[in-house]
C-alpha cells in the first residue's frame, strides 16, 4: 500500500493573519490509500491547513507543494477539485429536501447536457459510489429522514462521485454514538482499501488510534511531529497535542451519610423509558451512559419537566413534584444542560453576558426592570469562578471556543441556584484540553454539594467522573456500577456488548 | 406509493381535505358538484394559480416576495399604455411587453436582495410601496377601460352546452395558466436550475460550496416570479376587461397563503407545483361553495380565513396521527434501516 512517492506533499507551509502566524511552517504527507490523522487542539491550525490544501488560503512565500508527484505553485479550489481532493466538512453541507441519489450525485445538477438533469446518469453514480462504500441505500428516500450516520455516508458517497483520491473528513464522529463510529470506521477502511488516502480529522482520540495508520500532531500552528500509531496510547496523545499531562483517577466516594436530594420511583413513558429508579444524594455525581437511543436524554427532559412522565414518581427534597413545564422545573433547582450546546444551549449571536444570565433573569431584577450593575455582579462572579476565557463579556458567544462556550452554559445554569445539574454529553465538540477543565469544574461543584447527573456516551467520562454508574439500553436500566469495583475496559465491555 | 407518500404528505393531506369538502358542498347545494361549475372554479382561479407558481420558485429558493401582485398592477398599466402607444397592438406583443415589464421589476427586487444584501421580505415591502406609490401617483387612481378589443375579447379553446343548459368553458387564463405551470415545473425539476434553486433553498452553504452561482439563483427566482406577474397580470386585465390601479392590491397575502399551504416552505427547499395548485383551488373551492350556498360575502374573508387555518393544521400535523397504518410502516423501516446501519 505504501508507495514510495507521497500522494501530497507539503514543506514549510507559514500563514499570517491579522498579525499572528497561524501556522509556522509546517511540513504534511499523505501517502496514497492510507488513513492519515491530523490532530491537534481546536485553533492549532489544523482547518487552516485544510484549507491551503484546498486552494481556499494562499501559504506564504517559500512553501513547497506537491501532489502525485507533480509541483503545484498556486492552489484553486476548483483545482483541488479536478484534482481529487475532496473535503468533508463537519456540517456535511447537504440537503435534506432531497433525495439520496441527488445529493450523492449532485455533481449532474450543476453540470449537465442542455440544462437538463440526466436523473439517469445521477442514479447510475449514486449507485456506483455506495457500491465503492459496501453499503446499500434506498436512492429515492429524502435525506432528511436518514439517521444521521447515513447522512455522513451520503457525504462521502458525494465525494467518490468526483474521483476522489484524497478525502479529508473534518469531525466526521463528532455527532454519531459509538456504533455508528464502527461503521464509519468500516467505510473508511473500505475507501482505504479501494486506494483513496484519507486524513482523519478528530477530537476522539480512541478512534484515531483504532483507524489511523500515521498521526501528524500541531500545537499552536507548529509541527510537534508524524507519529505511527501503532504503539500510541492516548494519553501520550493528549500529552502531544496540549503538551500537559493529564492524570486520570477513579473519584467516586460514598454519599450514604449525606440526605437524598432526588429520589425517581418506577418512572416511565411510553416508547422511551421504562421503570426507572434511583436515588440521588447531596454531592453526589451520577453517571447515566448506554448508546444513543437507550432514553437517556428523553428521561433527562422528563425531569426537567419538558415532558411528563406516563406513571412513576419524581420526589424532589422529600416532596413529589408533577412539573408542567421546565419553568417550573428551574423553579424548583433543576437545570439542564442540553446536549446541543450550538443551536439548543446557547443563542449564538447574543454576548457572552446575554447567554450567561439567560435562565436567571428573574435573579437580577430591580423592581421589575433587569438591573445592569446586578447583572454585571452576577456575570463577572461566573466569569471568574469558572475560569472562562473571554476578552469583554459583551462580544457574541461564538467567538469563544467550544470549552469556553460550554464553561458559559453551564454558568448559566449555576446562576440559577439549582440543587441538581443535569449535564447531558457536556464534552461534544469539546477539546480534550477543554474536557478535563470542565470535568474540573464538574468535581469542584460536587464537593461544593451540588448534586450532579452527568449523561455520556463515552464511558471513560463517567468512569472518571461519577460516584455511580447507571447503565441504560432501551430504555431500562440494565444495571448500576461502582467504578471502584470494576476496570474501564470492564464498563466499555458491558456497555458496547 | 408509500414514497410518494412519505415526499409529499403535504400535497396528499390537502388533496384529501378537498375531496371532503367537496363532498361535503356537493350534498350542501345542488350546483356545485357539476363539471361547468368545475369549470368556473377553474377560470376564476386561473391568475391566482400563475402567480402562486411564479411566488413558489422564490419561496423555493429561500426567498420571499410581497411585491408581486402590484408588480402586476404596474405590468397591466404599462403594458395597456404601451399597446395604445403601439396602436393597438396584439397578443404576442401583449405577452412580450407583459412579460418583459414583469422580469425587469422582478430583477430589481433580486438586485435589492442579492447586490444590497436586504433580507427578501423587507426588501420586496419597501418596493412593494414604491410600485404601488408610483403607480398610484401617475395614475391618479385612474382605471384604464377602453382597452383595445382583441384584450377584452373572450377568447375560449374549447366550450360545450350541458345537458342542464350550463356552458362549460376552457378559456385563454386556464390554458395560459396550464401552460405556466408545466413550465414551473419542468424548469424545477427537470432543469439544472431548477435543483439548484432547491438546493440553495435548503442549504445555502452547502450551495456555495458546491460553487453554485448565488447571484444567478437570485436573479432566476425573481425573474420567473416576475415573469409569472407580467402575464397573471395581462390575464387579469383581460378576464376584468378593465385596468384598476388597486385592483389587486392585497393579491400578494391570499397567494401565499395559498402556496403556502399547497406545502411550500417559508424558509426554502420545499414545496411543489401540484401543491400550489391544491392550495390555490382549496381556497377559491371554499369561496365558490359558500357562494353557492348563499352565505353572505361578508362572512366569506372569515370563512376562508378558517379555511386555511384549517388545512394547515391537518397537513403539518405529523401524519402518523392522520394515517396510523402508513407511520407505522415508516417506523419500523426507519428501525430497520439503523439496524442495517449498524
Amino acid at each position: 500500500m505504501m508507495s514510495a512517492e507521497p500522494l501530497l506533499s507539503l514543506k514549510n507551509i507559514k500563514i499570517t493573519f491579522g498579525g499572528v502566524r497561524a501556522l509556522k511552517g509546517v511540513s504534511f504527507e499523505v501517502n496514497p490509500g492510507e488513513v492519515h490523522c491530523l490532530a491537534g487542539e481546536n485553533g492549532c491550525g489544523k482547518s487552516t491547513l485544510i484549507k491551503i490544501i484546498t486552494g481556499v488560503y494562499k501559504p506564504e512565500d517559500g512553501a513547497e507543494f506537491s501532489f502525485d508527484g507533480q509541483p503545484i505553485t498556486a492552489m484553486t479550489p476548483s483545482m483541488a477539485q479536478s484534482l481529487g481532493i475532496q473535503v468533508i466538512w463537519q456540517d456535511l453541507a447537504l440537503f435534506g429536501e432531497m433525495t439520496v441519489a441527488e445529493n450523492i450525485g449532485f455533481q449532474y445538477a450543476v453540470s449537465g447536457k442542455y440544462g437538463l438533469v440526466d436523473k439517469r446518469a445521477m442514479e447510475k453514480a449514486a449507485e456506483k459510489a455506495l457500491a465503492r462504500l459496501g453499503v446499500s441505500l434506498d436512492l429515492h428516500l429524502p435525506l432528511k429522514e436518514l439517521p444521521i450516520a447515513q447522512r455522513q455516508i451520503v457525504a462521502i458517497a458525494r465525494a467518490l462521485v468526483g474521483e476522489a483520491r484524497l478525502v479529508f473528513m473534518d469531525e466526521p464522529t463528532a455527532s454519531l454514538t459509538q456504533s455508528e463510529t464502527d461503521y464509519l470506521i468500516e467505510i473508511v477502511r473500505n475507501l482505504s482499501a479501494s486506494g483513496v488516502a484519507v486524513v482523519f480529522v478528530s477530537h476522539r482520540l480512541a478512534e484515531v488510534l483504532e483507524i489511523s495508520d500515521r498521526m501528524t500532531v500541531l500545537r499552536d500552528g507548529a509541527l510537534v511531529g508524524v507519529f505511527p500509531v501503532e504503539g500510541m496510547t492516548q494519553s501520550r496523545v493528549t500529552e502531544l497535542m496540549t503538551g500537559r499531562n493529564f492524570d486520570s483517577a477513579v473519584i467516586a466516594a460514598d454519599h450514604d451519610d449525606q440526605p437524598v436530594v432526588l429520589s425517581v420511583k418506577n418512572l416511565s413513558r411510553a416508547n422511551e423509558f421504562d421503570n426507572i429508579s434511583f436515588d440521588l444524594r447531596r454531592g453526589e455525581t451520577l453517571g447515566v451512559t448506554g448508546l444513543l437511543g437507550a432514553g437517556r436524554t428523553e428521561l433527562a427532559l422528563t425531569l426537567f419537566g419538558m415532558r411528563r412522565p406516563h406513571s412513576g414518581e419524581i420526589v424532589l427534597d422529600g416532596e413529589t413534584v408533577h412539573f408542567g413545564s421546565n419553568r417550573e422545573a428551574i423553579r424548583a433547582g433543576v437545570a439542564y444542560l442540553s446536549e446541543d450546546r450550538l443551536s439548543l444551549g446557547l443563542n449564538q449571536p447574543q454576548s457572552i453576558a446575554d447567554n450567561l444570565v439567560m435562565a436567571s433573569l428573574d435573579r437580577i431584577l430591580s423592581s421589575g426592570l433587569i438591573s445592569p450593575p446586578k447583572k454585571e455582579n452576577v456575570v463577572a462572579h461566573w466569569i471568574s469562578a469558572l475560569g472562562v476565557k473571554i476578552g469583554k463579556p459583551e462580544d457574541p458567544i461564538r467567538t469563544l471556543s467550544g470549552g469556553n462556550q460550554q464553561r458559559v452554559a453551564i454558568a448559566k445554569w449555576l446562576a440559577i441556584g439549582p440543587k441538581i445539574l443535569i449535564l447531558d454529553a457536556p464534552t461534544v465538540g469539546v477539546d480534550v484540553g477543554a474536557r478535563a477543565g470542565i470535568f474540573e469544574i464538574v468535581r469542584k461543584l460536587a464537593a461544593e454539594g451540588l448534586s450532579i447527573i452527568l449523561i455520556s456516551d463515552e464511558p471513560p467520562e463517567v468512569y472518571f467522573n461519577a460516584d455511580r454508574i447507571i447503565h441504560m439500553a432501551e430504555g431500562r436500566i440494565k444495571a448500576t456500577y461502582d467504578p471502584r469495583q470494576m476496570s474501564l475496559t470492564d464498563l466499555e465491555g458491558k456497555v458496547y456488548a | 406509493m408509500r414514497r410518494l407518500m412519505l415526499g409529499h404528505t403535504t400535497e396528499f393531506t390537502l388533496f384529501a381535505v378537498m375531496i371532503v369538502l367537496c363532498v361535503a358542498l356537493s350534498f350542501a347545494t345542488d350546483r356545485f358538484f357539476t363539471i361547468s361549475n368545475a369549470f368556473d372554479v377553474l377560470n376564476v382561479s386561473a391568475v391566482n394559480i400563475i402567480f402562486a407558481v411564479g411566488l413558489l420558485v422564490v419561496l423555493i429558493s429561500g426567498g420571499i416576495d410581497i411585491s408581486f401582485a402590484v408588480a402586476a398592477s404596474v405590468v397591466q398599466y404599462v403594458t395597456a399604455l404601451a399597446i395604445a402607444y403601439l396602436g393597438g397592438g396584439n397578443w404576442a406583443e401583449g405577452f412580450i411587453i407583459a412579460g418583459a415589464v414583469g422580469i425587469g421589476l422582478g430583477l430589481i427586487n433580486a438586485a435589492l436582495v442579492y447586490k444590497l444584501q436586504i433580507i427578501s421580505i423587507v426588501a420586496t415591502i419597501s418596493t412593494f410601496n414604491i410600485f404601488f406609490g408610483l403607480l398610484m401617483f401617475f395614475t391618479k387612481g385612474v382605471s384604464i377601460y377602453d382597452l383595445p378589443e382583441w384584450l377584452t375579447t373572450r377568447v375560449v379553446f374549447y366550450e360545450r352546452e350541458m345537458s342542464d343548459g350550463s356552458w362549460l368553458e376552457l378559456t385563454l387564463p386556464v390554458v395560459v395558466m396550464i401552460l405556466c405551470c408545466v413550465a414551473t415545473w419542468f424548469m424545477m425539476s427537470r432543469t439544472t436550475i431548477g435543483r439548484q434553486l432547491y438546493a440553495f433553498g435548503d442549504n445555502p452553504e452547502g450551495a456555495r460550496r458546491f460553487g453554485i452561482n448565488i447571484g444567478a439563483m437570485h436573479y432566476i427566482s425573481f425573474g420567473w416570479l416576475g415573469l409569472m406577474a407580467g402575464i397573471g397580470g395581462l390575464m387579469q386585465a383581460h378576464y376584468a376587461e378593465e385596468v384598476v390601479p388597486n385592483a389587486l392590491y392585497g393579491r400578494e397575502l391570499d397567494v401565499l397563503a395559498a402556496t403556502v399551504l399547497g406545502g411550500a416552505r417559508l424558509g426554502g427547499g420545499k414545496g411543489s407545483v401540484i401543491g400550489c395548485v391544491l392550495g390555490v383551488l382549496m381556497v377559491s373551492i371554499t369561496q365558490n361553495g359558500l357562494n353557492l350556498m348563499g352565505v353572505s360575502p361578508f362572512a366569506f374573508k372569515m370563512i376562508v380565513g378558517a379555511i386555511i387555518l384549517i388545512a394547515i393544521t391537518l397537513s403539518s400535523a405529523r401524519i402518523d396521527k392522520l394515517l396510523p397504518f402508513f407511520a407505522k410502516g415508516k417506523i419500523e423501516k426507519g428501525q430497520a434501516q439503523k439496524r442495517e446501519a449498524h
